[in-house]
């Protein structure tokens, strides 16, 4: 028998003691899928694909601004002391992963910028002429828009790891001890986005390799989440108890149920079946991704939050 | 340059609080929040059981996790004493020190700010002792430079048995439980 009582205060006790709310897994999550879409529309961008004149190209830097900024609007809801926020940028802690991620947060608006001007939606043509001068003048060096298109793909890829390494750089954390987090989170957060090119895409042809790309990231995304909890329950005592959190434990439903299964499975038959022409496509699998991808990193942080060392 | 630590003899804690509140009055911690608590952990099977009762605070680690991923500095290892200390007006209040604490030692202040036990830096700076070292009615609690062979805290680790919490954790922590009687 081991009875442990303390005076400490305890967020086990005291719900006010937790560390993050809402507001980081919906941060993380809206990082991921703008990341994913900064990596969807480089590769647009690269491909040519956006020359098509409804191309979802057009789109997404505009969906991506918004969105980026309404994820650091959460990010700063959770800071507690809100009006010391700009000491982030008088330093660069080098150990630090969320020095890292504000920093290369700073760079991403004007790459998201860049990519805006480039692929200047129409209704902004009419409105700013010189901003379509200044797009037409762009276009016509290819440099500049296979710099863009890399700088975004690049950005996209880091944020998107990011998302994951900030957790599992964490090591009071065990069900965050682990360096597949970074790529799962990316993949994660790229099939989400892919998702939201299904729902945004206008050109059929756009809409089929956005299903097509999503198979491929939710299968990717299966592999990453079975090789995670391979990785924990074959890891230290306090890893195997923070897996278990997953594999019987409290999020066991919410992580199977909803992640797993109406996040991934689900869509992935669905858009297999519309890829091979037995169903039509719908709404439904890329609203399951996403829906699926914001209920993961309620889990992650969540049950992460609830893993912690014990000693033996 | 002094590396500060502590060394707490276990079999001469009774869990009297004394030094929970001598914090709380040293350092105006604020309601509901403590720096330091005092832990008890029962262990054995009945009738052969054992309870040991410990004062426990920030662990004052020699290879904090709270400093490597503060995005501002706030949190760092100070030159006075090797301390992990927080600099108020430099942190941001991400809770990022807080999720990395193996200890639970931090707690968000009311006033924003990550806040934790400092070794009550301003005491060491006049030649006291930290306020629960200072009142401790059955003076289990030592405190001293861990990097001189003839502190007292050096020469009590070098003679009794004693143990960390959570050494698998890696962090180092420089505050040591003394776990045998004394001779």
């Amino acid at each position: 028998m081991r009875e442990y009582t303390t005076t400490n205060s305890n967020p086990f006790v005291d719900i006010s003691h937790q560390v993050w709310a809402w507001e980081i897994p919906v941060y993380l999550f809206l990082g991921g899928l703008v990341a994913g879409m900064m990596v969807i529309s480089g590769y647009l961008l690269l491909s040519d694909r956006w020359q098509k004149p409804k191309s979802v190209a057009y789109v997404l830097p505009a969906w991506s601004l918004v969105l980026l900024s309404l994820g650091m609007l959460a990010l700063f809801l959770d800071l507690e002391h809100k009006l010391y926020v700009w000491r982030l940028y008088l330093t660069f802690e080098i150990t630090s992963p969320m020095s890292w991620g504000s920093w290369i947060l700073i760079l991403v608006y004007p790459a998201l910028l860049a990519n805006l001007v480039i692929a200047l939606p129409n209704a902004l043509k009419g409105r700013f002429p010189s901003l379509a001068t200044l797009s037409d003048r762009m276009q016509e060096r290819p440099w500049v828009l296979r710099s863009i298109a890399v700088v975004n793909v690049a950005l996209g890829i880091m944020v998107g790891i990011y998302t994951g390494i900030l957790l599992s750089s964490l090591g009071a954390r065990p069900l965050w001890s682990s360096g597949l987090l970074g790529p799962l989170f990316l993949v994660s957060g790229v099939s989400t986005a892919a998702a939201l090119v299904h729902l945004l895409a206008k050109e059929p042809e756009e809409r089929a390799f956005a299903v097509r790309a999503d198979i491929g990231l939710l299968v990717t995304e299966l592999v990453f989440i079975v090789l995670f909890l391979i990785g924990l329950m074959n890891a230290s005592r306090v890893q195997q108890e923070a897996a278990s959190m997953l594999l019987g434990g409290p999020f066991t439903a919410v992580f199977w149920v909803l992640v797993v299964g109406l996040g991934v499975l689900v869509p992935m038959v669905i858009q297999s079946l519309a890829v091979a022409r037995r169903i039509g496509h719908t709404h439904v699998a890329p609203l399951l991704v996403i829906a699926g991808g914001l209920v993961f990193r309620f889990v992650m942080v969540n049950a992460g939050q609830l893993s912690h060392w014990t000693p033996t | 340059m002094a590396r500060f630590g502590m060394v707490i003899d276990t079999s001469k804690c009774v869990g009297c609080l004394d030094c929970v509140v001598a914090c709380k009055t040293e350092n105006d911690v604020p309601d509901g929040f403590c720096r330091d608590w005092i832990a008890t952990e029962v262990t054995g099977t009945f009738p052969s059981l054992s309870m040991e009762i410990r004062s426990e605070r920030c662990n004052m680690c020699d290879n904090p996790p709270c400093v490597y991923c503060c995005p501002t500095g706030a949190s760092h290892i100070s030159d006075f004493g090797k301390l992990v200390q927080i600099t108020e007006e430099k942190c941001i209040g991400c809770k990022a020190c807080l999720a990395a604490c193996p200890y639970g030692a931090r707690f968000t202040h009311p006033d924003g700010y990550a806040d934790k036990c400092t070794f009550c830096e301003h005491r060491l700076r006049e030649g006291k002792d930290p306020a629960c070292v200072s009142v401790c009615p059955t003076h289990c609690m030592y405190f001293g430079d861990l990097d001189d062979p003839n502190s007292e805290v050096s020469r009590l680790l070098e003679s009794r048995k004693s143990k960390t919490l959570l050494p698998e954790a890696g962090t180092r922590p420089r505050i040591y439980f003394l776990t045998d009687k004394p001779k």
